[in-house]
């Protein structure tokens, strides 16, 4: 891969994507590169590279809504919302630290990955903050989807559809999302020393509770180990976040206490140190040491998370992080990714999905990244992608539900 | 005047061959659930959009997703449209049938298959009615949060199709928020499952492309939803302005400050003394607009939060604040926002438009309604979720007036216009349906368009499935 494209401007991406299609060339779309290990191998000829189109459009604080140019770096976008005290509800996760890679995370990244943290369990994950976006599709026509209102039904939604697709539908330039304000403080009561079946009954319990958990996790004692700085303890942890208005979180934090003691004595920690947690947790901080390591994101209902570590252990030795209450599955896998034996373990304990975030390279052109479908929805899934991308010049193969598909891809273009 | 909305028009080979249909599907639904009686077909004929009515050619009652299965290989092979039917409470025509159809009803799928309280979700059959969801789960301290006022009749299946709202969707987002998954059947009859007890999905994000669609991709026959744990407790606390303008104007400073209350419903003048005159909800008559604004939590935090509003309220003049005393004057609170639509129904014939529009623009927005209603002529009650700036003028009319009526439709056009010259959309949450569909335009290029058609072509090649709704019927492009 030679070329490198990197438009300045909605026209200009069009224009790269019209001579795309005339000479037949395939590209790769990337934003700041910093997730660029998700989804299959990629075979393309160019790139075509978001970060030209930099820069908050439009922020309209009162209205709690904020339109950007995809490249627009991420921290220039919470800049301006920490400013105004606002932020983005779905906690975007940094993949950096886990993906070994480096540079800036754009604002187009994070949708088009649906990159969502801890918080995605109360308040929606990034496809549900996105109300609008502009996207250039492969017969090189500009398109604009949705809008910049929270409430629209006009029409088909084509925002959920591209959100988390990867650049596979179309280069999109622009975004339109909701924000929210930050809260006044944050509380993490935290439980010490529980099993994973424990910790994920205290959870449940703690999300049955009327008092508007923002995270729910729970960190082995194996990964706890890890955690060096936050908490420090060498035991496993669970950990239930309150945010709010002060004397609100006063309020929830000590009756949620109070309920969790059948549990176990429990600890409150403050909002600083709370806040360190979190991002430990959103970035999987525990699994950031062993690049090595094929590292896996399951997302199953929450009480079979655990089951379905149990599970695979019989086959295979795994470290496991918990976030969503339990549902969302971080996997370190101590030696081969074990796709086949995960995958038939999920669909065992009720269904989910696997998402290969970390592996060799020979790994990753023998596993699909994302949990392969059943063929009924793998045809629909092509025939849509054919809607928008008739040419198949975005990023061929990075969501191909078949990964022979991409290795021929890549042998066709040799 | 404006021309009627037109169908497209029926298909001569299918009407020819009706005989032989309603055999061929009787054959598919046995016990009964196969209606095409003249006399059986009229309670289908129309939904909550009342203006326009047609009988169809028959309906369907399944009672179970492979039933659905064969109906649709059915009429896909044969090339008979199909329209999906809830409980017929759309107020956008979405449910209305065409005189070539089969409606395809879910009524007799009504079952809550499964509650799981420790993963806080249900799984339910699409005809299942909305309400009937948290009341199923309410003893076990939960709820179902997307709540619209039409919760006691419509079903999950007609949300899904809509992507319905509420009042209560400030803080907890519409069905969209609330939608972990579907069972489905294509019009080819292929049965997929998108989605379950797991959050976001594996590859594209068709649940949510599906939700909202308006039965234009394939038939729901069952949802996974999610329940939430409900609040401490909640009140309802009624601001009474002496304007419109003022009131509006609170809105968007509360919002502006931080606050999310768990709903901002909105009414003015009019819908306060129709709503009143029929709940009896002790609203003040004397104020010229009321903002419903409920908070929840524990007590210390509803009388923070309160307080911080109330703080606001009184930059804006308010002239009163009435909070409710117990929990039987919360009820009636709602009650009467809840039954306006009903109440002016009994008043007058009227057209609920669904514009939304940034909270900046909520006051010229109504300012403008109000001129455009009154230069025809016409009476206009404002009540909806300002929350989230998804307002709903009621244009009130005399339906035995056919010039009137046309005036009311041309009223409801302009002020769609002018939420779409705000920044806004044609519709929060009723639903493009036939109402909207000729205004389509307004808000889209015909690039966009094309590109929305040529993704529901992907599901529905031969355009079957509730075809003379959303997109304008000249401009289609070829499959
Ligand atoms: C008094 C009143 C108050 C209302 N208040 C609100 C409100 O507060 N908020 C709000 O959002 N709406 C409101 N509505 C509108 C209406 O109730 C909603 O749109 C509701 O979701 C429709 O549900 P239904 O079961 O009646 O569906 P229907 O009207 O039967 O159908 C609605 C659409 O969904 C499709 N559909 C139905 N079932 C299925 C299925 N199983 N699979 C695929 N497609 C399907 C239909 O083809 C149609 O396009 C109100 C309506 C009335 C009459």
């Amino acid at each position: 891969m030679t070329d490198h494209y990197r438009p300045q401007s909605e026209d200009e991406a069009r224009d790269v994507i019209r001579q795309a299609l005339e000479t037949g060339m395939a590209l790769s779309v990337i934003g700041g590169n910093t997730r660029s290990g998700l989804g299959n191998c990629v075979a393309a000829d160019a790139e075509l590279c978001s970060t030209g189109l930099c820069g908050v459009v439009d922020y309209e604080p009162g209205e709690m809504v904020m339109t950007a140019r995809t490249g627009t770096p991420l921290f220039e976008i919470e800049a301006a919302l920490s400013a105004n005290n606002q932020m983005l509800a779905f906690e975007p996760v940094d993949h950096r630290g886990m993906m070994g890679t480096q540079g800036e995370p754009t604002i187009g990244g994070v949708f088009l990955s649906n990159a969502s943290g801890p918080r995605r369990l109360s308040a929606g994950a990034a496809r549900d903050s996105l109300l609008g976006l502009r996207f250039v599709n492969g017969r090189g026509e500009a398109i604009r989807a949705g809008g910049r209102v929270m409430k629209n039904v006009t029409g088909l939604d084509l925002v959920k559809l591209l959100a988390g697709s990867h650049g596979t539908l179309g280069f999109v330039t622009e975004v339109t999302f909701r924000v929210l304000p930050r809260p006044e403080t944050q509380a993490t009561i935290v439980l010490y020393g529980f099993d994973d079946a424990t910790a994920t009954n205290a959870m449940a319990a703690a999300m049955a509770q009327p008092a508007d958990v923002s995270g729910a996790a729970h960190i082995p004692r194996a990964s706890a180990a890890s955690l060096s700085g936050v908490l420090g303890e060498d035991t496993a942890i669970t950990a239930l976040r309150l945010e709010g208005l002060s004397a609100s979180v006063a309020v929830r934090a000590t009756s949620l206490a109070a309920r969790l003691s059948a549990f176990a004595p429990t600890v409150t920690v403050d909002a600083a140190e709370s806040a360190r947690l979190w991002r430990a947790i959103r970035d999987v901080a525990p699994f950031q040491t062993f690049q090595d390591r094929p590292l896996w994101r399951v997302s199953v209902a929450p009480t079979a998370g655990h089951r379905l570590v149990a599970a695979l252990r019989q086959k295979a030795e795994a470290d496991a992080l918990y976030d969503w209450q339990g549902g969302l599955v971080w996997l370190q896998m101590n030696g081969e990714p074990q796709a086949d034996v995960l995958r038939r373990t999920i669909a065992a304990i009720g269904g989910g999905h696997a998402t290969l975030m970390r592996a060799s390279a020979a790994q990753r052109v023998a596993i699909s990244a994302f949990e392969p479908q059943p063929v009924a929805i793998a045809a629909l899934s092509a025939r849509i992608k054919a809607k928008l991308d008739p040419a198949e010049i975005f990023s061929p193969g990075r969501m191909a539900p078949d990964i022979r598909k991409t290795m021929q891809i890549a042998g066709m273009r040799g | 005047m404006s021309q009627p909305i037109a169908f497209l028009p029926p298909r001569a080979d299918v009407l020819s061959q009706r005989e032989r249909i309603i055999a061929d599907l009787g054959r598919l639904l046995p016990d009964g659930g196969l209606v095409h009686e003249a006399r059986e077909l009229v309670p289908f004929e129309t939904d909550a959009y009342v203006a326009y009515r047609q009988l169809p050619l028959a309906v369907a009652l399944p009672r179970t997703t492979q039933e659905v299965s064969a109906v649709l290989d059915y009429c896909n092979r044969n090339g008979v449209p199909v329209v999906p039917r809830g409980a017929g409470t759309s107020l956008c025509g979405g449910a209305i049938p065409q005189p070539d159809a089969v409606v395809l009803g879910l009524s007799r799928m009504s079952a809550i298959l499964e509650v799981d309280l420790e993963n806080r979700v249900a799984r339910v059959q699409a005809g299942v009615t909305n309400l009937s969801i948290s009341e199923t789960v309410g003893p076990e301290g939960f709820f179902y949060a997307p709540d619209p006022s039409s919760q006691l009749a419509c079903t999950i299946g007609g949300n899904i199709g809509m992507n319905s709202g509420g009042a209560h969707c400030l803080k907890y987002g519409v069905t969209t928020n609330n939608l972990l998954g579907v069972t489905m059947v294509l019009m080819d009859g292929t049965i997929i499952t998108l989605g379950g007890s797991h959050l976001d999905s594996a590859g594209y994000d068709l649940l949510g492309l599906v939700c909202g669609s308006e039965g234009q991709l394939g038939v729901v026959t069952e949802a996974t939803v999610r329940i939430l744990a409900k609040a401490e407790g909640a009140r309802p606390v009624l601001f009474g302005f002496a304007t419109s303008h003022e009131a509006g104007a609170c809105v968007a400073d509360v919002i502006g400050a931080g606050i999310i209350p768990v709903a901002i419903e909105f009414m003015d003048k009019q819908a306060i003394e129709i709503c009143e005159a029929f709940a009896k909800a002790g609203y003040p008559l004397h104020v010229g607009a009321l903002l419903i604004i409920e908070v929840e939590g524990s007590e210390a935090e509803m009388e923070a939060m309160l307080a911080a509003i109330v703080a606001i309220a009184r930059r804006h003049g308010v002239m009163t604040v009435r909070e409710s005393q117990s929990a039987t004057e919360a009820a009636l609170i709602w009650k009467g926002r809840k039954s306006a639509f009903g109440a002016t129904g009994r008043i007058a014939d009227y057209i609920c438009m669904d514009g939304t529009v940034p909270l900046g623009k909520l006051s010229h927005v109504l300012q403008r309604t109000e001129e455009i209603c009154t230069g025809l002529g016409l009476r206009v009650a404002n009540v909806f979720h300002a929350g989230d700036g998804n307002m709903h003028p009621l244009i009130l009319f005399d339906a035995n007036d056919p010039a009137e009526a046309a005036k009311a439709e041309a009223a409801g056009n302009e002020i769609l216009k002018v939420c779409v010259e705000a920044g806004g959309c044609l519709t929060g949450e009723h639903g493009v349906g036939i109402e909207k569909r000729d205004l389509m335009r307004f808000q889209f290029s015909q690039a966009d368009l094309d590109q929305q058609m040529a993704v529901r072509y992907a599901f529905d090649a031969g355009w079957l499935l509730n075809p003379s709704k959303v997109f304008p019927l000249e401009g289609r492009p070829a499959a």
